[in-house]
């Protein structure tokens, strides 16, 4: 559960933070009056605040699957899988993606509708690409016999990429509800809000998706092991 | 006003309930009244502060209750008296932690020298082995599993070989000694559970669990399963018995190794679990 | 910034959630039933939990029953009763306790108390309710699926969780039970970030942190906590799901079932626990922490005195969520796991004890020389006190590492987490419903009936709970539906099981009496008025009674004190709302 532990600690942090403002050693039976309220004038979006409470949420998901995941590889069935190589491709179109929300937020700002519609169908075109691409990836699996019960690497595998497919396939609904919004009429702040929630959960699932990638392709083994080392 | 003579009642009752019921824990058999001393010490703190607290409300209740022309204190909060509390309630709490994580220490460290003896949980009954001449128990695997092998034994292990096998019987153990008992299952979650022992743990497919003891007393003892492991959960019982060591030796001269098992399987019917399930309940 | 001398009205600071455009309801279905008034979602979720604890309740009834009397009542064999259990544990702890602390008290008290007009996100709000209303479908459906609904505990312990000894293991019931507490997480997941966030964006003006009622923050920590906790038991379900229906060994190692070698191996059974106690501890505060928020507040305004100690009341819930995450172990000492993890989760957990022992002398110290009126929210409010502290003293036994070692996985352990997560918090439950039903409804519930419900259901649990340690004490394992022949416990243990048998059944019965109370008053109860129990905290002070949608008229409250200006020297009142202006009281002219 090491890894959930270090993803609780930043949660700790944050939340520790932001109490630190809050004044909690007042003597509130003192304080008569509303002029003790010292929040911001132009504060967060609730949308904002909403988005980043759902993504610990989805952060402390993966961060439990991911510790399940290195508790069950200290079996010794674990044999490790191939990824196949269509994976470097899907992370740069999940990238692109990314990106792509990236620009579609900057040229939203700026009133360049346009350039910003093009920017968001490109997003989910995108999203959309990643999302077959993980299809075939599955295939080309599937295909040489790594197939889900045949040993505990293929499990997580699946389970990991199908778990963050899901997300995928949520961000993708929020996108063409975006789109859907935008397509008729001029970016109002609204819609910008909207844009910029997309970014955020997009640039937060490609963060999942190389956590993953790193972990799945192998390449943590040695940092765990050290880890281990370092604590038994 | 009947709520203030409740809370006394409740709160001597309770102790009147605890120091006169005839329901107490059953005479110990092992080395183990540590654990219950400790059980004790914290029942002297935990009942103090029950008692404390619940006779302090019903005098508030009686005291403070309303009456016409009554009104309350003011008093946000007095820091003193609450850090007094909060040291008070750390010093006892660490009263009951400090021996329990010492007699914590004793339990799961194995005295050097201790025999050790294997369990065996399968739905829903008891096996046992005991290290043959070699002293040594063989290798196991669950993939060996055969009504001829119902323990998984490494017929390819020497030491396995001599292990002596009792299947759904009881077993015996030498008063005095120190023993390690390790336990193993091959299909669910069990545990192993001499009330008179005061140990437990639980016994998890694909791992080896252990704990120890010392016999202290001799007698026969029942064994029970106390982790759910389905419908025949309450019928999974054995027997442990507590032995001089002349009378411990001799019931070990009577046990069949490994290899004598193996070879008499072809005349003795395979014994199915479930069988065995039913003929264990009635086990003498 | 501000300046604190500052008159009144000027310089307020904003709202943080602009006036939202509420959705206004066209028709009755969009009215009562797909509302996404945070009062009519409370009420739906508070209606099918305690629909669905009925059923919870008679099950116990059932189990007693067996226990009670094993020889006269062959009704209730080892299947059934494994399948009571289990079903009884899910739904009191997941889909009554969860569900109507958190979906029901927090969806109507929430924005009530801060001063909103509703929650941030109405229709995932609504959509909440919805999704676990389909959960509890999926749940009910288990009984009435082929081989019956799982009997594994609620614990689903694998592997015996989707093995064939065990019920519903190789049928539906066990796939059911998975399915359902995903829906409910999903569905949790969408009320829980509206809880979140309305405490976080939604507080009218002036409402500091430090300024909210106690309720606030324990609803609002324990969601906190379950958004962070939930996942596990997601995950843990998943896995499992994976483990019976697609065969991986996630959970299950290499099995030798009733002589049939299984085609798993390797699992980690022990994983599933850690996984599972991971969400299973701090749902025991989940529960808990809104039960002491509540409780709090239920004293300082019967007892017309502040909260004693309100800061560290605050902190202390704080302290036992987020200590609450690295206790979880305390679960597994005899499970098997690496032995010398006991010693840190012995010490945490008995660290916890003290914050939440400061809890308790700070409820028992806000009675001392306060003004206690014995409604029936403060009856209740006092036998919560008396049932949580036993509940939690007899947790300093399990939670010590080598004590626990006797005591689990017996009766002990059903005693102490019966008294402390099932009566202490279900008696604020009930003392909460006596005191805001003439908010909710208008009317007061019946006095008498009242009365009678509490002294029954208060004497009656403990009778039941507080003797069953000793059952546990003197050996007798949980989860067996007869003891049978046994030499380590004397003959007359069967009587006082029959005596526990037998006031469960009479305390059972009383919340029958309660639940009449609950829709005869609906129109024959005495007319409450706005403020009753002249309380100060928002909620009280709405406008209309029951508060319409939209809470509170034309103007948001302004917030000017905090919640506990009860019996305030010079006041003219024994109590000051929060939303009153003048400072000190002095002149207090404008009384609800």
């Amino acid at each position: 559960m090491s890894v959930m532990m270090v993803f609780l600690a930043a949660i700790a942090a944050i939340i520790i933070w932001w109490l630190a403002q809050q004044r909690l050693a007042s003597r509130p039976w003192l304080e008569v009056g509303h002029a003790h309220d010292h929040r911001r004038s132009q504060p967060l979006p609730a949308e904002k605040v909403g988005l980043g409470v759902f993504l610990a949420v989805v952060g402390s998901l993966f961060a439990l699957s991911i510790s399940a995941y290195f508790m069950r590889m200290a079996s010794s069935d674990w044999g490790a899988l191939p990824l196949p190589g269509l994976l470097w491709v899907n992370t740069g179109v999940l990238a692109l993606a990314s990106l792509a929300l990236h620009r579609t937020r900057i040229e939203a700002e700026r009133q360049h509708d346009d350039a910003a519609r093009t920017a968001l169908l490109m997003a989910l075109a995108a999203g959309l690409a990643f999302l077959v691409g993980q299809l075939f990836a599955w295939r080309t699996l599937v295909g040489s016999g790594y197939v889900l019960a045949n040993n505990p690497a293929n499990s997580f595998f699946y389970m990991l990429t199908g778990l963050h497919g899901l997300h995928i396939i949520g961000g993708l609904a929020a996108l063409g509800r975006t789109i859907a919004r935008v397509r008729l009429g001029a970016l109002d702040r609204r819609a910008r809000l909207l844009i910029e929630l997309c970014a955020i959960y997009w640039h937060f699932m490609l963060v999942v998706w190389l956590v993953l990638f790193v972990l799945l392709s192998g390449w943590a083994n040695e940092v765990i092991d050290f880890c281990r080392q370092l604590l038994t | 006003m009947a709520v203030v003579v409740i809370l006394v009642l409740l709160a001597l009752g309770s102790v009147l309930f605890h120091v006169l019921s005839p329901w107490w824990w059953t005479p110990i058999a092992s080395n183990w009244s540590f654990i219950d001393n400790t059980i004790i010490i914290t029942f002297w703190i935990t009942g103090f502060a029950f008692v404390a607290i619940v006779l302090f409300m019903a005098y508030c209740v009686l005291r403070f209750r309303h009456r016409p022309g009554n009104t309350a204190d003011y008093e946000p909060e007095n820091r003193r008296l609450e850090s007094w509390l909060a040291t008070g309630t750390t010093l006892g709490v660490a009263a009951m932690l400090t021996p329990g994580l010492f007699v914590w220490n004793q339990f799961i460290t194995v005295p050097d020298g201790a025999a050790e003896v294997e369990v065996v949980g399968q739905q829903w009954l008891w096996n046992f082995r005991l290290p043959g001449a070699d002293g040594k128990l063989g290798t196991t695997d669950a993939r060996d599993v055969k009504p001829e092998n119902p323990l998984g034994l490494n017929r390819n292990d020497a030491a396995s070989l001599d292990d002596l096998i009792i299947e759904g019987g009881e077993l015996h153990l030498p008063i005095g000694k120190p023993v390690k008992v390790l336990l193993r299952s091959v299909d669910v979650l069990h545990d192993f559970y001499v009330p008179e022992f005061r140990a437990k743990m639980d016994m998890v497919p694909g791992m080896v669990t252990y704990l120890w003891l010392t016999p202290t007393r001799t007698g026969t003892f029942e064994i029970l399963c106390a982790e759910l492991c389905g419908v025949g959960h309450p019928q999974m019982r054995g027997t442990v018995v507590v032995d001089t060591e002349e009378d411990y030796q001799a019931w070990l001269a009577e046990q069949q190794t490994f290899s004598q098992l193996s070879a008499s399987s072809e005349t003795r019917s395979p014994v199915t679990a479930m069988a065995a399930a039913t003929a264990q309940h009635k086990a003498p | 910034m501000v300046d604190v001398r500052s008159g009144i009205g000027e310089a307020l600071p904003p709202p943080e959630v602009e006036d939202v455009e509420l959705y206004h309801p066209h028709s009755w279905w969009t009215r009562y039933v797909f509302s996404q008034d945070a009062k009519i979602i409370a009420i739906q979720y508070a209606t099918t939990a305690i629909a669905i604890g009925m059923v919870a309740l008679v099950l116990s009834w059932l189990m007693r029953l067996q226990l009670g009397f094993p020889d006269t009542f062959q009704l209730v064999d080892a299947e059934a009763y494994y399948q009571y259990i289990t079903m009884h544990g899910m739904i009191m702890v997941i889909y009554l306790l969860t569900a109507l602390f958190l979906g029901g008290f927090g969806n109507y008290l929430i924005p009530l108390m801060v001063g909103a007009r509703d929650m941030v996100f109405p229709y995932a709000n609504m959509l909440s309710y919805w999704i676990y209303l389909l959960a509890v479908l999926v749940l009910v459906a288990s009984f009435f699926a082929p081989g019956g609904p799982t009997g594994a505990g609620w614990t689903l312990y694998p592997p015996q969780a989707v093995l064939s000894g065990t019920p519903g293991g190789r049928d539906w019931g066990i796939i059911l039970m998975l399915s359902s507490l995903i829906i409910f997480i999903i569905g949790f997941t969408m009320g829980g970030l509206n809880y979140v966030v309305t405490v976080l964006q939604g507080r009218a003006r002036g409402m500091t942190l430090m300024r909210m009622p106690l309720t606030v923050w324990g609803i609002f920590t324990a969601t906190v906590m379950a958004l962070l906790a939930f996942p596990a038991l997601f995950v843990a379900c998943v896995m499992m799901l994976f483990d019976r229906l697609l065969g991986t060994s996630f959970f299950m190692p290499a099995i030798v079932e009733m002589g049939e070698q299984l085609q798993h191996g390797g699992g980690s059974p022990i994983l599933f626990q850690h996984l599972f106690w991971f969400f299973g501890h701090p749902e025991v505060y989940i529960v808990a922490l809104p039960a002491f928020g509540i409780v709090s507040d239920l004293i300082s305004t019967h007892a017309r005195k502040n909260i004693f100690g309100y800061r560290m009341m605050v902190w202390a819930i704080v302290i036992i969520g987020g200590l609450s995450f690295i206790v979880w172990a305390h679960h597994m000492y005899v499970s098997g796991m690496n032995p010398y993890f006991g010693f840190f989760f012995a010490t945490t957990t008995l660290i916890i004890a003290v914050p939440t022992a400061i809890k308790v002398y700070n409820w028992v110290l806000t009675l001392w020389r306060g003004d206690i009126h014995l409604t029936l929210p403060m009856l209740f409010a006092l036998a919560f006190i008396v049932t949580f502290v036993n509940g939690g003293l007899t947790g300093l036994f399990l939670g010590n590492v080598v004590v626990d070692v006797p005591l689990s996985d017996t009766m002990f352990v059903v005693a102490h987490f019966h008294m402390v997560m099932g009566v202490a918090p279900i008696l604020v439950i009930f003392g909460a419903i006596y005191h805001w039903y003439p908010k909710i409804t208008g009317r007061m519930l019946n006095e008498t009936l009242g009365q009678i419900h509490f002294w029954v259901t208060f004497v009656g649990a403990y009778a039941i709970f507080f003797p069953m340690h000793y059952v546990g004490l003197a050996g007798v394992p949980r989860r067996y539906h007869e003891l049978g022949e046994a030499a380590f416990v004397p003959e007359s243990i069967n009587d006082l099981n029959a005596f526990i048998s037998i006031m469960a059944l009479i305390v059972g019965a009383a919340q029958i009496l309660f639940l009449f109370n609950l829709v005869w008053s609906l129109r024959h109860g005495r007319e409450a008025g706005g403020n009753p129990w002249r309380a100060t905290t928002l909620e009280w002070q709405t406008p209309e009674t029951p508060p319409p949608h939209g809470n509170w008229g034309k103007e948001l409250p302004v917030v000017y004190r905090w919640a506990y200006d009860y019996s305030v020297p010079g006041a003219p009142e024994d109590f000051i709302p929060q939303n009153h202006p003048t400072p000190g009281g002095a002149s207090h002219e404008a009384a609800p």
